[in-house]
């Protein structure tokens, strides 16, 4: 933290809450937040770059333990897939595993304490200030549930034909009678704005909200002997449950995924 | 003297609103969350064999059913430390 800029509760938190941005043209909407984009592309490269290697050198004999892993993760987004798609699950599985991974891998950027990043960034790397949870950024959920919303339509228009996804959106779930036209196509818009929405917004919400529960407490931890003596056991029993939410908001935004992208194979 | 005043009014409805989103999604996600439970454990004992599967669902629906209550802490926690309202008053 600047030495010259008075510590105050708010401007501790204001501080860690602040992107690294990099504007690229004329106001807020051009502004990229090079931290989450940064941290969000190294993590898939290593993550998805790990899987690719162990597969590249999997056996069919005796697994050794990296292989194991690896057919563990497998075997288990595989086996949620066949649970809720009966069709053909060679495109959705494996996208339902890279989500799974690449979220898994964003989320628990939360494990690292902030203090202490903090001054790896600013000393070593001379960065002002670094966000290092990507999804803590509304930008990364939102490009993650886009992208799925995205596969969505482009499923329902391969499944159905471009005219039966039409038809489709203006004929279900009322009827095809012309006057129940805008109601049905009311109830089919309200649907296709809500689950990206909730969907991106569910991520994003449980780890900003779990940052700032962890700079709370810590701050509480700094404020003398009698915040330290309750801010620790607070302390460890967030971050406990913060370990759990982190991977069941990875788990949930894979099934979510799941879940649509089967969706948008049915037909009415 | 004046803008201290406004600034505190603000500031002050923002917190009673942050008190009742943070408030009344919590009622609502925990008695979701404890209607949904009570029936995984009714299931449970009757069939004690589904429990794997059912245990599975309920971790689902628990991050389903917090949803709402999720979002509305995010945006709560945005109005307690960058306050949108204030700026009018800039």
């Amino acid at each position: 933290m600047a030495a010259e800029q008075e510590l105050t509760p708010t401007s501790y938190i204001g501080h860690h809450l602040t992107f690294f941005e990099q504007p690229v043209g004329q106001g807020s909407f051009w502004t990229l937040n090079l931290d989450s984009l940064v941290t969000a592309v190294v993590l898939g490269v290593l993550g998805i770059g790990l899987l690719w290697w162990v597969v590249r050198g999997a056996t069919s004999g005796v697994p050794n333990k990296r292989q194991a892993f690896v057919e563990l993760a497998c075997e288990f987004v595989d086996e949620q897939a066949k649970g809720i798609f009966q069709g053909d699950r060679r495109f959705i599985a494996p996208a339902a595993l890279t989500v799974f991974v690449w979220v898994l891998l964003m989320n628990a950027m939360d494990f690292l304490p902030v203090d202490v990043t903090a001054w790896f960034y600013e000393h070593v790397l001379h960065l002002e200030h670094w966000r290092q949870v990507p999804t803590a950024d509304v930008n990364t959920t939102f490009a993650l549930s886009l992208s799925v919303w995205l596969l969505m339509i482009w499923f329902s228009i391969a499944v159905k034909g471009f005219g039966g996804w039409v038809h489709e959106l203006f004929c279900s779930p009322f009827g095809a009678n012309p006057l129940l036209w805008p109601a049905n196509f009311a109830f089919n818009l309200v649907e296709y704005i809500s689950k990206p929405l909730s969907h991106s917004l569910r991520l994003f919400g449980n780890m900003y909200a779990g940052e700032i529960i962890f700079l709370l407490l810590w701050m509480m931890a700094g404020a003398g002997i009698a915040g330290t003596i309750f801010a620790v056991p607070l302390g460890l029993a967030w971050a406990i449950f913060h370990i759990l939410i982190v991977v069941l908001q990875a788990y949930i935004f894979m099934m979510l995924t799941i879940v649509y992208i089967a969706m948008a194979h049915e037909s009415h | 003297m004046e803008k201290i005043q406004f600034i505190a009014l603000v500031q002050a409805y923002t917190g009673v609103g942050i008190g009742l989103m943070v408030g009344l999604g919590a009622l609502g996600a925990c008695v979701g969350v404890g209607v949904m439970c009570s029936r995984f454990l009714e299931g449970a004992a009757r069939q004690p064999e589904m429990i794997p599967a059912l245990q599975a669902k309920v971790f689902l629906l628990l991050g389903l059913i917090d949803a709402s209550f999720i979002i509305g802490l995010g945006i709560g926690m945005f109005f307690a430390f960058a306050n949108p309202l204030l700026g009018a008053l800039r």
